[in-house]
């Protein structure tokens, strides 16, 4: 991990840990503490994402579908069956890599298009199932009495403590995911990015390597689902949709999809974006998000990292349209 | 077995409307190999349109097919004319994202100008049910079926005989080529979108008396044409028609004999086993659809 | 180059009856040919002989209609591509398929991969094993990068390499895969005659350590200068083989060429 990103790494962990202080005493922006526990646990959906999405360069649009089965797995387990917090979790995460490594098999054989509908289609699939299994989910009325986590014997149900605890997640899902970029692996996803069948001919089993990113990001996606859970205590299916993905997707766009630092400062701003100042649009919130989205598109596809530059030359995030041969 | 009629029936009449979104995907994927994630939107601003027209400006619904038609039909020339257009040489990422951005934009208007309550329109022509074989069919579902085929045979005939229609073939194929035989690559484009958004909406105005209309109903109607065309392999009209009307009875006997909350998913499960299994669809060749880029 | 390979096996790669078809087009036609070990073996022929087609069947991009590739005696057909390069044959490609947005390094390091195997656990938690694998991949890419004279470009962007360089770069990224054949997919085309000068030089460098080279070129010149054996195909048939001298004068060989203009 390069000097540059150590000292990103060590800024930013300063800025979050000393935040909470700063925002308590003012009571204008107090409630921005309970915005950033939301943006830490999107963050890890985001991160999952960016790796998948700017990294191995492959698309999805069923994050919200995971991050709900961890959710749901989480909320089901501990407030039905009585688990612990902290033992529920790592079901849900088991549950959701499970899910996504079966659904990537095939799915991750497709490409740009095909790989997207496939994606999106599962995610509405899991959201009907969610609708619809009243007896386990409570259905479209949602499920209530979670049972807050707790560290140590001492429940978690502060929004300073928990959080510590979300950003915490956050900054070791970063390390884990800069120890990958910047090594053997890091190095195949980028090349089967850029130029997946010459990655192939240099021994780089891509079909094996985007199931494994793909099942990754699930696996934070879920982890966030649980964490999300634990903090809100009340679920409905609407938190979940095809919406939410788009919402994922956005976060990630925004940022600069090849940079984990991109798609962590796109997930705090939509989220403050989303919180904060659409709350005058009301429900046309989604006007305003399909604006930004194409905007983005259209004038900042490398997300707002591209502005800011900190030395290196642009990197460029191209899908490959052919299979390269001529 | 009344029972069973009335399935089937309720089945191709839906199968249908999943057929003409699946044709809109088609028109638009023939001549530029993009997939418009917006089609669904086309088919629910045709008919808040022809409900608008009808409703508040009590035009009679002869007039408002139409001119539903030419709404939506200019809705897609400005989509392509003014943003797809100004993509050029992007990402097929990219290209998705925008145009998933520009179905949120005409979902969010919809709501804007209809609200979230659902909308009916009057049926074609007045009467109650025509009792057939122990089921009752609306007399819509006729018109349904009727103008389907209407444009099913309208549309081929322009691809095979009109100048146009296959001048906008070999944009797809090989646009450079086409390019050079002095095709206007960037008009045939255009034209796709028009057409597909013609389509859309001729298809939201004959269902909407059956089964109402609604701000949000884009996205599952998109998904499910978009079942129907790869099922029938992208690109084969005659395709379409066929796997449209297989999800739909599909869809029809799973809520009637299974279960009602579930049926959303048939369509989709089928749409993931198509993708997975046979993307090339029942009617594409394996060749056409490995040498398509996605 | 890591080590010095001067015992080649008996027998590198065999083409038996090899068939390819794409829809309604033949791109080969029941090609038989033997490529012996060591040597630097040239396949030329008109434009649209088959060629790249040829490649991309030894190499897995396509699984041969009919017909078998047996490589060091093993059949390989039907192998998925990175295992092949794992078996141990390499390629270039014809467009220069190079990681644009990577370094000169990390595109060789790349090259290490089949020969390599830590995973997502193994490098995200950063096991020991990891950490001396990551060195070890480092000290083989520079000396790759060294043998093909880019040492000074180790961290440029691999995109912002001249032409010439790239091929070079190309090259040393197969290499590092640490082939017994690699596939050299024309890598004179766009280079001026000081640069296809040097390429040449660099060939004959590897066939000296012992790795046989498959050579698909349309420079003559280059041809002529280097290649042991030489395969003529046409319309993705066998159409002659022998030394660069015997097939010079082949009226067949010329009829195909002229034949093409």
């Amino acid at each position: 991990m390069g000097k540059r990103n150590w000292g990103i790494f060590l800024g930013t962990l300063v800025i979050i840990a000393v935040f909470p202080w700063l925002v308590k005493p003012v009571k204008a922006i107090s409630h921005y503490l309970d915005v950033m526990v939301f943006a830490g646990i999107f963050s890890l959906v985001s991160i999952g994402l960016s790796m998948l999405m700017g990294y191995a360069g492959q698309v999805s649009l069923a994050q919200a579908a995971f991050f709900g089965i961890g959710a749901y797995t989480s909320g089901i387990l501990t407030s039905r069956l009585g688990f612990n917090p902290w033992a529920a979790m790592p079901v849900g995460i088991l549950a959701s890599m499970l899910v996504a490594w079966l659904l990537g098999i095939p799915a991750l054989r497709l490409k740009g298009h095909y790989l997207a509908m496939a994606t999106l289609g599962f995610g509405v699939i899991v959201t009907i199932i969610l609708n619809e299994e009243v007896q386990w989910t409570g259905g479209p009325s949602g499920m209530g009495d979670i049972p807050s986590l707790s560290v140590a014997g001492v429940k978690v149900t502060s929004e300073m403590g928990y959080y510590y605890v979300v950003w915490s997640m956050v900054f070791l899902a970063l390390l884990f995911c800069f120890h990958v970029l910047h090594s053997r692996v890091g190095r195949a996803l980028r090349a089967i990015h850029e130029e997946e069948m010459a990655a192939e001919a240099m021994g780089v089993p891509t079909a094996r390597f985007k199931i494994q990113v793909f099942v990754l990001g699930a696996a934070f996606a879920a982890l966030a689902g649980s964490l999300y859970t634990h903090y809100v205590t009340f679920l409905n299916p609407a938190s979940f949709n095809l919406m939410w993905s788009i919402r994922f997707l956005l976060m990630v766009m925004v940022g600069g999809m090849q940079s984990l630092w991109g798609a962590l400062l796109g997930t705090v701003l939509m989220t403050f974006v989303g919180n904060e100042w659409l709350h005058v649009f009301a429900e046309f919130e989604i006007l305003v998000y399909g604006a930004i989205l194409l905007v983005v598109a259209l004038l900042l596809p490398k997300g707002l990292v591209s502005l800011i530059s900190l030395g290196g030359s642009p990197r460029k995030v191209r899908v490959p349209l052919t299979d390269g041969s001529s | 077995m009344g029972d069973m009629l009335q399935y089937s029936v309720s089945g191709l009449t839906v199968g249908v409307i999943y057929a003409l979104v699946a044709i809109g995907y088609n028109v638009i994927y023939n001549v530029t190999e993009i997939i418009n994630f917006a089609q669904g939107e086309f088919v629910m601003l045709g008919g808040l349109c022809a409900v608008f027209l009808v409703g508040t400006l009590h035009l009679p619904i002869s007039v408002a097919f139409f001119a539903s038609i030419l709404a939506v039909g200019v809705i897609g020339f400005m989509m392509e004319r003014f943003v797809i257009r100004q993509a050029r040489d992007v990402t097929v990422l990219s290209l998705i994202i925008i145009t998933i951005a520009i179905s949120i934009l005409l979902k969010g208007t919809a709501m804007f100008c209809w609200g979230k309550d659902p909308y009916s329109l009057p049926p074609f022509s007045p009467g109650g049910p025509i009792l057939i074989g122990g089921a009752a069919i609306q007399r819509q579902a006729f018109w349904v079926v009727g103008v389907s085929a209407l444009v099913v045979i309208c549309l081929t005939a322009f691809f095979r005989r009109s100048i146009y229609g296959k001048a906008m073939l070999a944009c797809a194929d090989n646009p450079n080529a086409a390019r050079m035989a002095g095709i206007p690559v960037r008009q045939m484009v255009l034209l796709s979108f028009v057409l597909s958004g013609a389509v859309g909406a001729a298809a939201g105005v004959i269902i909407t008396p059956i089964s109402l209309m609604e701000y949000d109903r884009g996205a599952m109607l998109g998904l499910k044409g978009f079942g129907a065309a790869v099922l029938g392999g992208l690109g084969q009209f005659h395709g379409a028609l066929v796997a449209g009307a297989l999800l739909g009875l599909a869809e029809s006997f799973c809520a009637g004999y299974l279960s009602s909350g579930y049926k959303d998913a048939v369509a989709l499960v089928l749409l993931l086993l198509a993708l997975f299994f046979k993307p090339e669809g029942l009617f594409g060749s394996k060749e056409a659809a490995g040498l398509k880029k996605f | 180059m890591t080590e010095t390979k001067n015992e080649p096996p008996p027998k590198i790669l065999e083409l038996h009856d090899v068939c390819m078809q794409f829809g309604g087009i033949t791109a080969l036609k029941g090609l038989s040919y033997i490529v012996p070990p060591g040597i630097i073996q040239a396949v030329i022929g008109p434009n649209g002989a088959g060629k790249t087609t040829l490649f991309h069947c030894i190499t897995g991009i396509h699984q041969p209609t009919s017909g078998r590739v047996y490589f060091q005696g093993v059949e390989i057909g039907g192998k998925l591509p990175h295992q092949i390069a794992a078996a141990g044959i390499s390629r270039t490609f014809q467009h220069v398929a190079l990681f644009k947005s990577m370094s000169v390094l990390e595109n060789i390091m790349v090259g290490r991969h089949c020969r390599t195997h830590s995973g997502f656990w193994a490098t995200g938690l950063r096991f020991a094993g990891m950490r001396s694998e990551e060195k070890g991949i480092r000290t083989s890419a520079l000396s790759h990068l060294e043998f093909v004279g880019l040492s000074d470009l180790a961290h440029q962007q691999a995109g912002t390499l001249p032409l010439g360089k790239q091929k070079m770069l190309e090259i040393a990224r197969a290499l590092a895969t640490d082939p017994r054949l690699i596939l050299l997919d024309e890598p004179a085309g766009g280079l001026n005659m000081r640069e296809t000068e040097e390429l040449g030089e660099l060939i004959q460098r590897i066939c000296h350590g012992g790795i046989t080279v498959m050579l698909v070129e349309h420079d003559m010149n280059l041809v002529m200068d280097i290649s042991d054996q030489v395969l003529v195909l046409h319309y993705g048939e066998f159409l002659a083989a022998g030394t660069p001298r015997e097939i010079k004068n082949r009226q067949e060989v010329i009829e195909a060429y002229l034949g093409e203009q």
